[in-house]
């Protein structure tokens, strides 16, 4: 039977085709932007600037800057592209631009756990330094550090990113529990276990396919993955110790569960959260618009605390999550993004705007007290109007976080592997998970 | 004889109006030009990057520094989550492989038969999954197998009495769910491929099988299965294939990270490590390896059906 030998051919055709993530997956995988949104369309003779994000809500502070820049700079007026594209797509999408050299956008969003291996190699971005160095006395400079490497800083922060315990008072109350007088962990426990006898709540969720109830944590207690000479820490007492306490809180004092969906940002937690299934929530400040734009029904219940301390003289926040802003070097026109960029993050109109149209907490310290951050806005008003002073008190202890190529990797063994096996499935004990991450991680980083 | 040659030869050269034509389309030429269009395409398409992955996959890939490192990349190969992602897809492979072989088989015989009422409407039925957006059967998919007590599936269960599955978080669940997605996308298209054979099966042999008194199932093993080789033979392949360049049925249940990499595949690593860490010399290797998987499976594969013998 010769014709079989021709279907020998056919390993080899098909074989051919999976050298690299074929298309076949291509509705997700290339593809147009989610949502694309042009600002400043009635400039005349404007130059044209791309931005790409992955998150649609940072928009609104480019639309006040690009009316502000086009205003003060009648000769040099700029329309501004601005496309939203799912988070790991864009990140792909501008990591091939870069590697090959052609089709990144003029600026683009970069989040801070992708952001060291993007500053592999020799970076593709703008140094802002030149923007950066005339109001650095102002800035909190911890949040610059996240984006910078060998004195040249390269990304733009959107917020300092305290980290802070959203609770609802409706269930408090009902639980007879007074907020205020949870100032430690234990405290904390001991709330939970009146809100879980009293009411039909949990007292809290823990993420289990994200890291924002783990890295929070040890942040808190000036613990990171990596230390300051970027070697891996992950499996440290203090990191062990910490998801130990996580699976405590869910099988031990019974006060809490993992989160409906896996993590904070999920169409089930949402549902669950906006139903009262939790009484509390720990997240960083910029978690507001998640409540404001998903959770209609809390509006005027939640009350926004510092986090409860670990000991007497601990921190009460942590700087979590972030994304730094840049400014490729595909850009036709460096100088005149750059201005810009700087325009919309550097200056104390851009950084009052972080607050009233973002709810961000504004890396530039010195608009903290301005008249505007104090105006009445949807913040206040969903949230009560005392968050900014408690923010004000928080910011001296946020503690800056050591990224480097490697936090990436970290972040996937923790998302994938540690939380997983530790609290989910309890198939390893926290200190067998975090080893193995740990190592798994030191095996990555070879001998570059 | 000598008037009678030239006219010939005037009519055969008035019918030429060209020397390039004439070329193109000499005996000799015309195959190498019908199959240039593929030959280029393979060259440009697949022979290159095939090569520049294999460059690659000794390289440490980074925008301005791209240096050769030997074989790190191969090294580094050797870890837990590679053999994870290995294991997975090969049980996969497994699994689906015997339900794509065996279910659209008899499903074809059924089809086939005479006896059958609304046929084309089951065939239809059968073949629409395999034109759906497999994105779009994915979110679907993930809302029917949802964790909580009302979603389809944990209905289901509940009405046996048995309690609701975290489906997308047990290695056991999470691999039923991939090999479903699958058997469900591409049952339509073996179908057909086995409709197609099955009416190259001579009447006359079923003649035969039932003057001796055969009966139906009989006739199914004896007549209508060794008559169906050749198109095992190929369904297998190809399931084999595609079995091991599967991305996207693990892709919509986790996207990039799967919890405990219950859904990693070998192409989701590259994937990941290639794009997503930003290791694209690593994801070459693995690639690379991948081709050999595939290449000496599909051999052995082959081989042991006989596909290479002349008979």
């Amino acid at each position: 039977m010769k014709k079989f030998v021709g279907l020998a051919l056919v390993p080899i055709l098909f074989i051919t085709g999976c050298g690299g993530n074929d298309g076949s997956g291509g509705e997700e995988a290339g593809g147009d932007a989610e949502e694309t949104e042009v600002i400043g369309g009635d400039a005349e003779d404007a130059t044209e600037l791309t931005f790409w994000t992955f998150n649609e809500q940072h928009i609104g502070i480019y639309q006040p800057a690009v009316e502000r820049w086009n205003e003060n700079n009648p000769d040099r007026q700029i329309e501004l592209t601005a496309e939203v594209f799912p988070i790991d797509q864009m990140n792909n999408n501008l990591r091939l631009a870069l590697q090959s050299g052609e089709g990144a956008p003029d600026i683009a969003d970069i989040e801070v756990s992708h952001f060291g291996s993007f500053l592999e190699g020799e970076p593709q971005f703008e140094s802002m330094n030149d923007q950066v160095e005339p109001v650095l006395d102002d800035m909190v400079t911890g949040r610059l550090d996240l984006y910078s490497k060998d004195d040249n800083y390269y990304g733009l922060p959107y917020h300092v990113g305290a980290s802070v315990m959203y609770y609802n008072e409706e269930i408090m109350d009902e639980a007879g529990v007074d907020i205020d007088s949870i100032e430690t962990w234990d405290d904390y426990i001991e709330a939970g276990k009146q809100v879980t006898e009293n009411t039909d709540a949990m007292m809290t969720t823990i993420e289990t396919t994200d890291q924002f109830t783990f890295w929070p944590l040890i942040a808190q207690q000036e613990s990171d993955y990596f230390n300051e000479d970027g070697e891996v820490t992950l499996d440290n007492e203090t990191n062990v110790e910490t998801l130990q306490f996580m699976k405590d809180l869910i099988y031990e004092h019974e006060i809490a569960e993992t989160a409906p969906g896996g993590d904070h940002h999920e169409e089930q937690y949402y549902g669950y959260m906006n139903d009262g299934g939790a009484a509390s929530l720990l997240m960083p400040m910029w978690y507001m618009g998640r409540f404001i734009d998903y959770m209609e029904d809390l509006e005027g219940k939640m009350q926004v605390r510092p986090l409860p301390k670990w000991e007497e003289d601990g921190n009460r926040t942590a700087g979590m999550g972030g994304t730094g802003t840049v400014v490729t070097n595909q850009t036709e026109n460096p100088d005149l993004a750059k201005e810009f960029l700087a325009e919309a993050k550097l200056t104390e109109e851009g950084n009052i705007d972080l607050w009233t149209e973002l709810g961000f907490d504004p890396p530039m310290h010195s608009v903290w007290d301005s008249e505007e951050v104090g105006e009445s806005n949807q913040y206040y008003e969903y949230f009560h109007d005392d968050i900014f002073d408690m923010l004000l008190e928080l910011n001296d202890e946020v503690e800056g976080l050591n990224i480097t190529p490697e936090t990436s990797d970290a972040t996937n063994e923790i998302n994938t592997n540690v939380l997983n096996n530790a609290i989910r499935q309890e198939s390893r004990t926290p200190q067998e998970a975090l080893e193995e991450a740990a190592d798994s991680v030191r095996s990555g980083m070879s001998d570059e | 004889m000598e008037p009678s040659t030239s006219t010939d030869t005037q009519r055969v050269r008035n019918k030429r109006p060209s020397k390039l034509t004439a070329f193109l389309t000499s005996r000799k030429i015309a195959p190498y030009v019908f199959v240039t269009p593929f030959v280029i395409s393979f060259l440009l398409l697949f022979l290159y990057p095939m090569i520049q992955a294999f460059v690659m996959s000794f390289q440490q890939v980074l925008p301005g520094q791209t240096t050769f490192i030997g074989f790190d990349n191969y090294e580094r190969l050797l870890n837990p989550t590679f053999y994870r992602a290995l294991l997975n897809t090969s049980v996969y492979v497994l699994f689906t492989v015997l339900i794509l072989v065996a279910a659209p088989v008899v499903l074809a015989v059924f089809l086939n038969s005479k006896l059958l009422k609304f046929k084309n409407f089951f065939r239809a039925s059968l073949f629409v999954p395999a034109l759906t957006s497999v994105i779009v059967a994915g979110v679907i998919f993930r809302m029917m197998f949802g964790e909580s007590d009302s979603a389809v599936a944990n209905e289901v269960l509940g009405f046996f009495g048995i309690s609701p599955i975290d489906w997308r978080y047990g290695s056991v669940s999470g691999m039923f769910l991939m090999v479903l997605l699958a058997s469900w996308r591409w049952m339509g298209v073996n179908i057909l491929y086995f409709l197609a054979g099955l009416q190259n099966v001579s009447d006359e042999l079923y003649e035969a099988a039932d003057i001796d008194g055969a009966n139906p199932i009989q006739k199914f093993f004896y007549v209508t299965l060794p008559s169906l080789k050749p198109v095992v033979i190929f369904v297998s392949t190809i399931s084999i294939i595609n079995g091991f360049r599967m991305f996207e049925e693990s892709f919509v249940f986790w996207q990039a990270n799967s919890p405990g990499n219950i859904g990693l595949t070998v192409v989701g690593y590259i994937y990941q490590e290639g794009i997503s860490q930003n290791d694209m010399g690593f994801g070459a290797a693995i690639g690379v390896v991948l081709m050999l998987i595939i290449f000496i499976v599909s051999i052995i594969q082959l081989k042991f059906v006989g596909a290479f013998k002349e008979d």
